[in-house]
């Protein structure tokens, strides 16, 4: 594997030689990865490599046979959702899962339960419609009768209120117009640069998150086959091959 | 018969099925959220009345007074059960929770036998035979005061669920299960608590049940067979529906007692469920699936 870490960054996350089952079937084998602080880090695959999978386990939703998950030098692994969201480690999950029967602010609100976020609940609320004036406008509405568009900046901004330091966000643009796909990237970038989140960005859009990404790696069937900087995996000619049709 | 009498037995039915209405409000309350049926529901408010009526026997306190202590104790009662006994089947197959639930209302049938055996019981209070006078409509206190306490407790829970930032977590658990994962909430504390709050309002409704009749340790299957009719013509997991379906329900048995006969009451009640099962599946107040 490539290091590929700059001097003077350190590795916020870390999962190692990780194992997933359901039931019978393996869905990740000895997954290995480093996700740099202030960096953005690509997991990129085909349907059903175990991109969720891995993000799932990382938030604590699946539990993992083997294996050692390990933010800021601490060992997470097999602590229960609620507790590894009060770390910081925030998601952005597939399918948005906002909570449709709830207007866009009690959506945010929910957010912001975790007790790490509580006491910054106003703060939060003010930059979340300062980054989505459009949640503003619909603030009142049920979050079910928003567009998809609209749904997946809930998803954000229902993240960013419960204040963490990393967010993983699973097939953001899923779904979305190419127009408001773009919209997406811009909007993880400056998460990012201007306001210093770490990211975990899974995409199906290969070439866009590779462009974006500091770090990558490759799944195939549970298993990481490659890892590099983006702009290596970019240029790699299997990944020109599987990936980007090239 | 003159009008006067219908609107008595009327009255009389609504202010009965608010109570009625509260405790489905429990049940209705702990499916919406936990999705799991209690089927011990009315075994529960079984042990909420003969503890009303020994807390009424023992130091004289009005049942009424008793009713927020009795919450209290059966919303304790209701967030150990959850908490400790279900979660751990959470997970598994309908048919495996149903049974635990039966059990434990089993379990609570036959304790109550042990402990007072198969005799009623019921409580004396000095006001049980007074009434308001509003011309030719007779109120009876005891019905208004436990109308009213109804009334107060389902406008507590409505507003906990709609105002306080726990109430809406648990609406959020409620709407999307992965959802409330994916944001940090802790799932299994929220269903403890909306399974505490389920049994609180049959600890409430207990309460002031045992002004109204006599508490038999048997009375349990025949309460929650009752809770059950309530919130499906109400609509499962519609609060308003738990409301509105015991004060039709209520009204319903007291007219069918006074026009056909008193026994016959029961016949009514399920007629209305299997129509509102055949015309409007979803219950009064409910979503369509």
């Amino acid at each position: 594997m490539l290091s590929g870490r700059g001097a003077g960054v350190s590795t916020l996350l870390s999962v190692e030689h990780l194992d997933l089952f359901y039931g019978d079937a393996q869905a990740l084998s000895e997954v290995s990865l480093d996700v740099p602080e202030g960096a953005i880090t690509a997991i990129v695959g085909a349907n059903g490599a175990g991109k969720s999978s891995l993000i799932r386990t990382i938030a604590g939703i699946e539990r993992p046979r083997a294996g050692r998950i390990v933010w800021r030098g601490r060992e997470i692994q097999g602590r229960a959702s609620h507790e590894i969201c009060d770390l910081g480690i925030g998601q952005v999950a597939e399918g948005r899962q906002i909570f449709p029967s709830l207007s866009v602010l009690e959506n945010l609100e929910v957010g912001g339960h975790l007790p790490r976020a509580r006491r910054f609940k106003s703060d939060g609320l003010a930059q979340v419609f300062a980054l989505f004036p459009r949640l503003a406008e619909r603030r009142s509405q049920a979050a079910g009768t928003l567009s998809g568009g609209e749904q997946q900046m809930l998803a954000i901004g229902r993240c960013l209120m419960g204040r963490p330091e990393l967010i993983m966000f699973d097939e953001p643009s899923l779904g979305l117009s190419p127009a408001l796909v773009g919209e997406m990237f811009r909007i993880i970038e400056r998460l990012n640069r201007k306001d210093g989140l770490t990211i975990v960005l899974v995409e199906q859009n290969v070439a866009a998150s590779l462009e974006l990404a500091e770090r990558a790696y490759v799944l195939e069937t549970g298993r990481v086959v490659m890892s590099g900087s983006g702009a290596e995996l970019l240029n790699d000619d299997r990944v020109r091959a599987a990936y980007l049709g090239l | 018969m003159s009008w006067d009498v219908y609107a008595n037995v009327v009255i009389g039915g609504i202010l009965t099925g608010l109570v009625y209405g509260l405790m489905a409000l429990g049940l209705s309350v702990i499916f919406g959220v936990v999705r799991v049926v209690n089927f011990a529901h009315g075994e529960m408010m079984m042990v909420a009345m003969y503890l009303a009526v020994l807390g009424c026997g023992t130091w004289g306190v009005d049942p009424l007074w008793l009713m927020l202590p009795l919450a209290a104790l059966m919303f304790v009662l209701g967030y150990a059960l959850q908490s400790l006994l279900v979660h751990p089947f959470m997970t598994r197959p309908d048919h495996a929770q149903f049974m635990l639930l039966v059990a434990v209302g089993m379990i609570l049938t036959n304790g109550a036998l042990i402990l007072f055996g198969p005799d009623a019981r019921g409580v004396q209070v000095d006001y049980a035979l007074d009434s308001f006078e509003f011309g030719p409509l007779l109120i009876d206190k005891v019905r208004l005061y436990a109308a009213l306490a109804a009334l107060a407790v389902a406008a507590a829970l409505f507003g906990f669920f709609r105002l306080s930032a726990t109430g809406k977590a648990i609406r959020a658990c409620a709407d999307n299960y992965r959802g409330a994962l994916v944001v940090g909430l802790d799932v299994r504390r929220l269903f403890a608590l909306t399974f505490g709050c389920g049994t609180a309002c049959v600890g409430a409704a207990g309460a002031m049940l045992v002004l109204l009749g006599d508490v038999t340790p048997s009375l349990g299957p025949a309460y929650t067979l009752l809770a059950f009719v309530i919130v499906i013509v109400g609509g499962l997991g519609s609060m308003a529906g738990a409301l509105v379906a015991g004060v039709l329900i209520g009204v319903s048995e007291a007219l069918a007692g006074l026009i056909l006969v008193p026994s016959m009451k029961s016949m009514v009640s399920f007629g209305l469920l299997i129509l509102v099962l055949l015309f409007r599946p979803q219950g009064l107040l409910g979503r369509s699936a």
